[in-house]
């Protein structure tokens, strides 16, 4: 067997077994859907209130995608979280599999389900306001963007999956200041432009800026993605520096976990 | 299906099992790379050597040494027990020999691979088993064996019958193999953590305490199974314990630690043997025990509330 397969396996391993957990835990799922819906729905109504289709068709996809970058950005920062929860970090840890593998694994299943539990409250808001009119939307644009921008929340999510390596207790709740940071700075509810100066150069360095743009420039305008190349080098250059990145901080930390012995720790 | 031929299946799954674990492996796995080793043609199974670990317990306070200039060497096939008090680091030791620890000073060689600067390679080799069987609780052993599998980049279909025969001869019917593991006891999770173990195959097993905590009826159970690893699977094991009835007859030598540092070390005979000449004692190993680690094995089993070693 060649070494790419064998690593290969093993990233199927992770994925699989994400989906075991999920199918363990559809209670939860459940839960958390009417949660993602009910959030999506209160954000969305304040656009409605106001009379505005505009509004309302922004803040909807503000409600929308930020749920599936911040689905995608908690599975991949859980991936230690949850292994430190249940004892098996450290069985993970010796196993013979390079850490990019195991990363990849947990990235594909976290796009994947991100993708599915989205679609499934796009549908819910749909139906939920049939008076949309969004028959000038630029699909190619909204799917472009997504993919683009996962990149960068990967190299993210690898980076916050250090916290729960080394702070045993509370380390997956610190991935939550990440995220409120990211949701203030990106212009998930509202323009950019009304954040203070030195805030807006925050926004530039978020990737969320470019794809909730982007999204909205396809969704509500219908523009293409050749009109929209300001927003996409962005994340071309940010993914392409994230993702190894954070491997490489991942590897540094995991480092210094074997170093002080905070492996073994069960949280 | 007949009671007979259910037996004969499972037995016949359980031999293949034995019989992949002794054949050459594949092209990734510990025989092509105990093939690979040229400096030494007959590596130990393990070797440490002079290895020191200390941790940081506050910036103003002197690091703790938990491993001291410790050295052992575990020939192919053996069994070396590490016996200490609590506290005395063979969680730690353990730790160190697997990678989960990095090494501040000495080395430490699986099958003559170094586990620093090979450590995949050393991976593929080792497994282990520690006194908390750590899975994922809502997940079916067959679930969580068959992550550890395809971790070990086993094949799916042939890992699921290798975990049924596993998984059955530790007394776990096939039935229970599809059920939450939060669902069984103590005892069962400890056999499935170490069906997990076996299903890698692995060269060196370093078991951790695996028969803390079990009925009597499990631990003779796990000590037979440990047996047959040795004898027919061509497996070196590194076993911790507490049960020094355990330790004398499984280990062929005996390490024992007190403070990071081995005090004493020779076959368990040697070591009665020892204690009855020099120290004048009745040649049992808990007087081995007394005498080695300056205190009794009941007051180690009263502070036994966290099994934890460092």
């Amino acid at each position: 067997m060649t070494l790419v397969a064998h690593e290969l396996k093993a990233s199927y391993a992770f994925i699989e077994r994400n989906f075991n957990l999920t199918r363990r835990y559809w209670g939860w799922e459940v839960a958390f859907l009417v949660y993602s819906v009910a959030g999506a729905l209160s954000i969305s109504l304040i656009g409605a209130d106001q009379g505005s289709p505009t509004l309302l068709l922004t803040l909807m996809v503000g409600a929308i995608f930020w749920n599936y970058l911040s689905v995608v950005f908690s599975w991949i920062a859980e991936t230690i979280a949850v292994e430190r929860w249940e004892g098996t970090l450290e069985y993970t840890m010796m196993a013979p599999v390079r850490r990019w593998a195991q990363l990849l694994g947990s990235v594909s299943y976290a796009m994947v389900y991100g993708l599915i539990h989205t679609a499934v409250i796009l549908v819910a808001l749909i139906l939920f306001f049939p008076q949309l009119e969004v028959a000038n939307a630029n699909p190619a644009t909204v799917i472009a963007f997504m993919v683009l921008g996962s990149f960068s929340f990967v190299g993210i999510g690898m980076i916050a999956a250090i916290l729960p390596l080394l702070y045993v207790e509370r380390g997956a709740q610190m991935t939550f200041v990440l995220q409120s940071v990211l949701l203030l700075v990106s212009g998930v509810y509202y323009s950019i432009d009304v954040l203070p100066g030195w805030m807006q150069v925050l926004s530039h360095l978020s990737p969320a800026t470019y794809v909730l743009e982007g999204v909205r420039a396809g969704l509500i305008e219908g523009i293409g993605v050749d009109a929209l190349l300001g927003d996409v080098w962005p994340l071309l250059v940010m993914g392409a520096v994230l993702i190894p990145f954070g491997l490489w901080a991942f590897g540094k930390a995991e480092r210094y976990a074997k170093r002080t012995g905070k492996l073994k720790r069960v949280g | 299906m007949t009671a007979t031929t259910t037996r004969q299946s499972k037995k016949d799954r359980w031999d293949r099992h034995a019989s992949r674990v002794t054949e050459p492996r594949e092209s990734w796995g510990p025989s092509a790379q105990l093939a690979a080793t040229d400096t030494d043609p007959t590596p130990p199974a393990l070797l440490v050597e002079g290895v020191t670990k200390r941790f940081a317990v506050g910036r103003k306070k002197k690091p703790v040494t938990a491993i001291s200039n410790v050295s052992l060497r575990l020939e192919r096939g053996g069994i070396v027990g590490i016996l200490g008090a609590n506290g005395s680091g063979k969680s730690t030791l353990i730790r160190l020999m697997c990678g989960l620890l990095t090494l501040d000073e000495g080395r430490v060689e699986v099958f003559g691979h170094d586990i620093v600067r090979d450590e995949l390679a050393v991976k593929r080799l080792i497994n282990r088993v520690s006194v908390d069987a750590a899975f994922f609780k809502k997940l079916s052993p067959m679930e969580n064996l068959l992550f550890a599998a395809r971790l070990y980049g086993l094949d799916a279909g042939t890992a699921r019958g290798d975990a049924v025969a596993i998984l059955g001869r530790l007394g776990i019917a096939e039935r229970r193999v599809n059920r939450p593991v939060e669902q069984m006891s103590r005892g069962m999770q400890q056999k499935v953590a170490i069906a997990r173990a076996l299903l890698t195959s692995p060269s060196l097993l370093l078991l951790d305490e695996p028969t803390t905590g079990l009925d009597p009826r499990s631990k003779l159970d796990v000590q037979a199974f440990i047996e047959e690893i040795r004898d027919d699977h061509d497996a070196s094991i590194v076993l911790t314990t507490h049960d020094l009835d355990e330790a004398e007859r499984l280990c062929g030598r005996i390490t024992i630690l007190a403070d990071g540092k081995v005090v004493a070390e020779d076959s368990p005979d040697g070591l009665k043997r020892l204690v009855a000449e020099r120290h004048g004692q009745e040649p049992t190993l808990h007087n081995v025990f007394m005498t080695y680690t300056g205190r009794s094995l009941d007051d180690d089993v009263e502070e036994d509330g966290s099994k934890d070693d460092e």
